[in-house]
């Protein structure tokens, strides 16, 4: 057996140097999620030189997009490079340097308008508040930044299989264009609101704004957003996590079809963020809400995957039972630990999604701060948890380093620590919500109302929470710090799995992304030309801009 | 392409209990009329106070025990700030915004809607218990967000 394939260097600083951006967006924004915890619970009132809502911008920007964005883009760009050979192409490489440039000026354009309380517009930035143009100038640098990246990544696939003739592609190369291709057909909303819409508006170009069509614009990039953040979590489910407790990649052709899926599915479905609003025919929103309800299927496809996974590695190790392969699996590695931890909390996370597609009950949990509960779940818990997990490995895999016995405990102390404090966080929130406490508020009793003082109790445990996950999030910034500069020299895998023996030939035509990508476009104009032709050709009275803050 | 047999008796339950979802949400959404906010009446956001009914705006009664309550949203505040109603009556609440996009919430209750400014929105309530209703803005509007509410008193 040849030595395992390592990521080159050139790679290697490529992919951490997304990756320590992302971790230091993460601290920061984490820093700013616990202020804003304590002034809902009552414990700080923000000063008047930084208000909640800046800071609560800030926090959706650096947690949302950039924390995400960047970390996906190092994550991919390693796994391109770990299963084509162990290094880029050199134009591959190329773009990936571009991309990562755009994507820091662009960063760094909106954290300083935020900072300067030019831009607390929320990392939703609804218009008619209107930002300084320049924020979102940086928010349109950040997505074509990452769009020159995965051009890059498209170019290393591309020229891996001009030069293997008839072989099937790697599966971590191929679920990371997946992940990309569905990146670039969901950013097309919100570049076309940004520079259509919002742009030539804030610079003063033209005085008012369609915000029905600005909505619809940001909620087409919106919901397919939440995707390209779980499709980076779902290849390390399917294609790393096997590896790490000693088994094999159950069906190479399913993970392909689940990929494939999400391409198609995951962009027609963003009205299902626009129940509760005007302006939008019933009949659309019911087909973008079926739709959501059909995304599930990927999900439960995966549930089932991975549990297969996990009962066939405890079966070949020797267990008994019903579940007595749950025992065998290693719980003592911090990279499966924190992962199988992530993986179950995407459970409720995902029937809490099928609660807030749902036109009917998304009437009770619409804007209150279930959804944000929600999210903290899916996006903060269950891919979050992911990406820690991985850079347990790939950053020591990248810098040349190990992790040691006491950073792999550190590691699983936080996944311990994370899962606590989003069970009081997120836990009380899903409550405060069904009970109509609303989101994105700072702290309030409304006048002293007796229902908002009810309140008051669920708004503490969230504080706790909070706080809990402040700590938690210092020990991971931390740990990856250390993993990347001071950790002892030594040699730390990439582990890749291989897909069974017993598994069955793939399909050539998972492979040909002609035909999904152009299935995928038909289904988005089925979902969204018609009604945003209408909107463009019966446009509502336009909006000035205004600054309410 | 194979798929393993346990995995399509998962797939198969999965994919039933998706379609019981879909038929339920038709069902309620189309022969029930459990509609979302979907109504599509413009509106000049600039001129909301000098267009009927938002001019003055506040309760009207438009039959036994039935209300139309015109309202407008804007920063940081609802007009009228506070209605009287009496218990067992059904409200229709229409709602525009003057300026940025509100939220429009009674908590304890299925009204729950964005007010955009340039369009008008609804929701119909029936409110059977006496006490005194919290209206709020559940979306982002700006610095004074948190103070933006109103009262609805059912006698």
């Amino acid at each position: 057996m040849a030595t395992e394939t390592r990521v080159d260097r050139k790679t290697s600083k490529l992919s951490l140097a997304y990756i320590l951006v992302a971790f230091t967006a993460f601290g920061l924004a984490a820093i700013c999620g616990v202020l804003q915890g304590m002034d809902r619970g009552g414990a700080v009132t923000m000063p008047t030189w930084l208000g909640y809502y800046q800071i609560l911008t800030a926090h959706g920007v650096l947690m949302g997009l950039v924390f995400t964005t960047f970390f996906i883009v190092g994550f991919l760009f390693a796994g391109i490079a770990r299963t084509t050979g162990g290094s880029l192409t050199p134009a591959g490489a190329r773009m990936g340097w571009i991309g990562y440039w755009l994507m820091v000026i662009g960063t760094a354009m909106d954290v300083v308008t935020i900072l300067t309380n030019n831009a607390t517009v929320l990392y939703t930035f609804y218009a008619p508040m209107k930002a300084s143009p320049y924020f979102y100038i940086g928010a349109t640098l950040l997505i074509v930044g990452s769009w020159v990246a995965g051009w890059g990544m498209f170019h290393c696939f591309q020229t891996w299989r001009k030069n293997n003739p008839g072989q099937r592609t790697p599966l971590i190369a191929f679920t990371a264009v997946a992940t990309m291709v569905l990146w670039q057909l969901a950013t097309l909303g919100v570049a076309a609101e940004a520079l259509l819409q919002l742009i030539p508006w804030s610079f003063g170009w033209v005085d008012k704004i369609n915000v029905v069509l600005s909505r619809t614009l940001f909620w087409f990039f919106g919901h397919p957003l939440v995707y390209f953040w779980l499709l980076p979590a779902y290849i390390c489910w399917y294609t790393i996590m096997p590896k790490i407790v000693g088994g094999k990649v159950f069906s190479d052709a399913i993970t392909r079809m689940v990929f494939v899926l999400f391409v198609l599915i995951s962009t027609p479905i963003g009205f299902h963020h626009q129940l509760m609003e005007p302006g939008i025919s019933e009949k659309w929103k019911f087909l973008h809400v079926g739709l959501t309800m059909a995304i599930a299927l990927p999900s439960m496809i995966t549930a089932f995957m991975l549990f297969a996974t996990f009962e066939s590695v405890g079966r070949a190790k020797g267990a008994s039972g019903l579940f007595g392969w749950f025992k065998k699996l290693p719980w003592g590695d911090a990279r499966f630990f924190s992962l199988f931890l992530a993986m179950l909390w995407f459970i409720p996370a995902g029937i809490g999604g099928i609660i807030n597609a749902s036109n009917q009950l998304n009437a009770v949990v619409h804007n209150t701060v279930w959804v944000t509960g929600h999210f903290h779940l899916t996006v903060g818990t269950a891919v979050a948890m992911t990406f820690f997990a991985i850079s347990y490995w790939l950053i020591p895999h990248l810098t040349g380093r190990k992790l040691t016995k006491t950073a792999n405990d550190i590691g699983k102390l936080q996944g311990v620590l994370w899962s606590i404090g989003m069970i009081f966080m997120s836990g009380s929130m899903h409550i405060l919500g069904l009970l109509g406490g609303p989101r994105r508020t700072a702290g309030t009793t409304y006048g002293d109302d007796p229902t908002a003082l009810s309140w008051m109790p669920l708004h503490k445990l969230t504080m706790i929470g909070g706080i809990i996950l402040f700590i938690a999030a210092v020990i991971q910034v931390s740990l990856v710090f250390y993993l990347a500069f001071k950790a002892p020299k030594g040699e730390e895998e990439f582990p890749v799995g291989e897909v069974a023996e017993e598994a069955q030939e793939t399909p050539r035509i998972l492979e040909r992304w002609k035909i999904w990508v152009t299935l995928a476009v038909v289904l988005i104009l089925i979902g969204y030309g018609i009604p945003i032709t209408d909107m463009i050709q019966n446009p509502p009275p336009g909006v000035e801009g205004i600054r309410t803050w | 392409m194979h798929i393993h047999r346990f995995e399509k008796i998962w797939l198969i339950i999965g994919g039933a209990i998706v379609v019981i979802f879909i038929v339920s949400l038709f069902i309620s959404t189309f022969a029930m009329g459990m509609q979302p906010p979907s109504i599509r009446e413009t509106i000049d956001p600039k001129v909301v106070d000098q267009t009927p009914p938002f001019d003055k705006p506040g309760l009207k009664q438009i039959g036994d025990k039935r209300y139309e309550a015109d309202m407008t949203a804007f920063v940081f505040g609802y007009g009228p700030a506070q209605m009287e109603v009496p218990a067992g009556s059904t409200v229709t609440f229409r709602v525009t915004s003057k300026d940025v996009v509100h939220g429009f919430e009674i908590p304890g209750t299925d009204v729950n809607l964005m007010a955009v400014p340039g369009l008008v929105n609804e929701a119909t309530q029936t409110f059977n218990k006496p006490g005194e209703y919290l209206i709020l803005c559940n979306e982002y509007c700006g610095a004074g967000h948190q103070l933006m509410s109103a009262k609805l008193i059912v006698k």
